[in-house]
């Protein structure tokens, strides 16, 4: 039966973040964004509302509710706060919730009980890689086996928190099969080297550093799933998914901030949102921000229903960002001149919009 | 409640008959029908005529049945329907699909603001009978298009008689002909009872077919939706009986301008049935599109990064985004009629963008075709001219905008004009 309605649990998570970006998140990007951090009080308030602990199953006791619904509407509200400290405070779950998905019982058994901490455990993952053409589905890092080890080879790029991560998930081709899986790498491992901190034109609060793989050896059990391996398309298709959530997020807040802005904005004797070239550009924008955010909610129902969702979290995915990419760009027009200053909001809005063409490794879910 | 996109499996069955119709009734009659103007699909009027029929009877005997205190027909899918079916038929034909025999825009009003005596004395014709009926809505002017306060049709009561006297010109009335020439149909039609009240002076009337003083004297020559006729009448000293004024014939200024407020509130139904039949065009140009780039090599790799896409990919996969879009725009603006929420916001959103991405797609479409997609000989140039008209009818994509932004400004329309 068709609805556009969520459920009561979900919409108290909705409320719950909302409160969340709009009393803290929104209050505090301008500063994160300039000095390049994020606040060590609100990545640690994020991850108490316990997103990542929820996944987590419940015999190693979380909940057991990975609903990438949910996730969609608890990223978007995350995103409408800041996306730099939404991105921090989902990076454990680069790593926990792969091991979820996919992992042996051991590798679960292993790693997910650190997930239930009162602070967010030290990992994260790294897929995305350097270079104008990189391609999700042809990695170039390589897992080569050698006897009863997998020896890794490659450069990673845009790894969330790989300078304080202990463990970190790695995506990497396997030059026999020509699959890709993902491997759990420990930082301090021979021939791993985190690089300096990437200077990148948004998410500046967030911390990423490059990552070189020079001959990294790992036990056999590092791969996750074993054998069988990961369900790569699908993983791929979270990940669109939840990153499409999150540029509805920004869009959403350059909308409702252009909006409010444009109704106490007096030029010519009243309000610009009273001039049709201003109201117009807030109704395509409301409407953008709503199509995109339809987009998600079926691309997530339809992983939720357990079919393929390959195509709706692609096309989700590159509708989304088109659409925060227009509407943040309308947003600082809006402000005119206003807009152009790092004191409003709307330009960060604009650079962290751009960067969702980017963001297709980061293997959120 | 939960966020969910199952189509009812009822539906589902109901569609794949529906689909037979637009393929085997519509699709071959398509070109030969655009080519001559006004030439009736009669075949496709017998084929239609019983479903529609037959769901109006059912629409009419629900007036009768005791008031369970709940809703037939599952959860409330009417709309639901109604829209699948629309997009179905218009992925057939849309000029034809807008001749399907019914009550139509002017039934819908009935059903929207009528009274029960009402709806039985003029939507039984919908119900019964060997030949089918047509109803159509009349609303526009030569002088009075977006802008209904300049509307100078009048409707003057004669005491003496106890009748509606009916006095004025109507153009672009869809069916217009059908309904009035053609059938023992209806017009619901616009007209001011007191012209100094401007819109709360507003009301609908239903005037039937026969009425003395009534005539159609044109009907237009088109861009698209060549099947479907789009007449003007003309209304002298037309009499109608005191019960075919819908709504209250009284004059509230101010907030409470019932009766004009509550029939506008019609177009939060029909407007989001405009976007269905939109999506129907949009999408038979896609598949249509892309079953040709298929035939020359041309596949659409879903996942593949930006930069290996080659132009036609990147449009292809742009317009099918797009329309899933509006798709959902509009699947909302429809469900939530169907749980009885207001959607005046969502109805306008689905339009506006309906309207102007299935243009888009239809205008592609014809040029990635190249010489062929501008041949007559296949039916993409012809989606392209059908796809312009949602983008004028039921409210332009301004003037959808325009009510889009006053909703989310929260401003009136004098306000934000």
């Amino acid at each position: 039966m068709i609805s556009f309605t969520p459920t009561d649990e979900q919409q108290q998570l909705i409320d719950v973040i909302r409160r969340f970006a709009v009393d803290d998140l929104q209050p505090a990007a301008h500063a994160a964004d300039e000095g390049e951090r994020v606040p060590t009080n609100l990545a640690q308030t994020g991850w108490a509302i316990g997103l990542v602990p929820t996944l987590i199953p419940e015999e190693l006791g979380g909940l057991g509710e990975l609903s990438a619904v949910t996730n969609a509407l608890a990223y978007e509200e995350l995103a409408y706060g800041d996306l730099s400290t939404a991105l921090h405070i989902l990076s454990p779950s680069l790593f926990a919730a792969p091991i979820t998905l996919y992992g042996t019982a051991a590798q679960r058994e292993q790693y997910l009980p650190l997930f239930l901490d009162e602070i967010a455990p030290p990992f994260s993952a790294a897929l995305l890689e350097p270079g104008i053409a990189f391609n999700a589905g042809a990695l170039r890092t390589t897992a080569r086996a050698d006897g009863d080890s997998i020896v890794l080879d490659g450069e990673k790029a845009y790894v969330p928190l790989a300078a304080s991560a202990k463990t970190l998930l790695v995506y990497a081709r396997d030059s026999a099969t020509g699959d890709t899986g993902a491997y759990i790498v420990e930082t301090d491992a021979p021939g791993v080297t985190v690089g300096a901190r990437e200077a990148l034109m948004g998410i500046r609060a967030l911390h990423t550093a490059r990552l070189t793989l020079n001959g990294v050896r790992v036990g056999a059990d590092c791969k996750v799933g074993g054998a069988v391996g990961i369900d790569y398309p699908a993983l791929l298709a979270r990940s669109r998914t939840a990153l499409a959530a999150l540029a509805v997020g920004v869009a959403r807040q350059a909308f409702e901030y252009a909006r409010d802005y444009a109704k106490g904005r007096v030029q010519f004797g009243s309000p610009i949102a009273q001039k049709q070239a201003i109201a117009f550009m807030l109704a395509e924008m409301a409407i953008e921000v709503d199509a995109a955010r339809l987009l998600v909610w079926e691309a997530a129902w339809t992983l939720d229903q357990g079919r393929d969702a390959t195509r709706q979290a692609y096309l989700a995915r590159e509708y989304a960002d088109k659409a925060s990419l227009f509407v943040t760009d309308c947003a600082v027009q809006v402000l005119g001149g206003y807009g152009f200053i790092r004191e409003y909001p709307v330009e960060r809005l604009l650079r962290n919009a751009r960067g969702f063409t980017t963001f297709d490794g980061l293997a959120i879910v | 409640m939960a966020i969910d996109f199952t189509i009812p499996d009822n539906l589902g069955s109901q569609m794949q008959m529906i689909e037979m119709v637009a393929e085997h009734m519509m699709r071959p009659v398509s070109r030969e029908l655009d080519e001559h103007e006004h030439t009736r699909p009669t075949t496709f009027f017998e084929n239609t005529w019983g479903l529609m029929r037959d769901m109006q009877k059912r629409n009419l005997d629900k007036l009768d049945a005791p008031d369970t205190g709940r809703k037939r027909d599952g959860a409330g899918i009417t709309n639901l329907r109604l829209m699948l079916m629309i997009e179905m038929l218009s992925w057939g034909d849309a000029g034809v699909y807008l001749c399907l025999p019914g009550g139509g825009l002017g039934g819908a009003a009935i059903e929207a603001v009528g009274t029960v005596d009402q709806k039985k004395k003029y939507l039984t014709r919908f119900a019964e009978g060997d030949t089918p009926s047509w109803g159509a809505m009349a609303m526009t002017e030569p002088g009075a298009g977006s802008d209904t306060s300049a509307i100078q049709t009048t409707a003057r009561f004669d005491d003496a008689t106890q009748e509606w006297v009916i006095n004025g010109e109507k153009i672009f009335c869809t069916n217009g002909k059908l309904a009035l020439d053609e059938s023992d149909g209806l017009v619901v039609v616009w007209a001011s009872i007191d012209r100094a009240a401007g819109r709360a002076g507003m009301r609908p009337f239903i005037v039937e077919a026969g009425t003395p003083g009534v005539r159609v004297t044109k009907t237009e020559i088109k861009h698209g939706i060549r099947a479907s006729d789009t007449a003007a009448i003309v209304f002298e000293d037309a009499r109608i009986p005191a019960d075919a004024i819908l709504g209250s014939a009284e004059v509230q200024t101010g907030a409470g301008s019932g009766g004009f407020k509550g029939a506008m509130a019609t177009f939060d139904a029909t407007r989001p049935l405009v976007a269905a039949s939109a999506l129907g065009i949009g999408r038979a140009s896609l598949e249509f599109l892309i079953a040709k780039l298929k035939e020359n090599g041309i596949e659409i790799p879903y996942g593949a990064p930006y930069h290996t896409l080659t132009a036609i990919q990147r449009d292809v996969i742009e317009m099918e985004a797009e329309l899933r879009a509006t798709y959902l725009l509009t699947l909302r603006a429809i469900s939530m009629l169907d749980h009885g929420q207001s959607n005046s916001l969502e109805a306008s959103m689905a339009k506006a963008k309906a309207g102007k991405i299935v243009t888009r797609i239809g205008q592609k479409t014809v040029a990635l075709l190249g010489a062929s997609g501008y041949s007559r000989e296949w039916l993409a140039e012809k989606w392209m001219r059908d796809a312009k008209i949602n983008d004028l009818y039921e409210g332009t994509g301004q003037i959808n905008t325009l009510i889009v932004a006053r909703r989310i400004l929260n401003y009136s329309s004098r306000e934000l004009s």
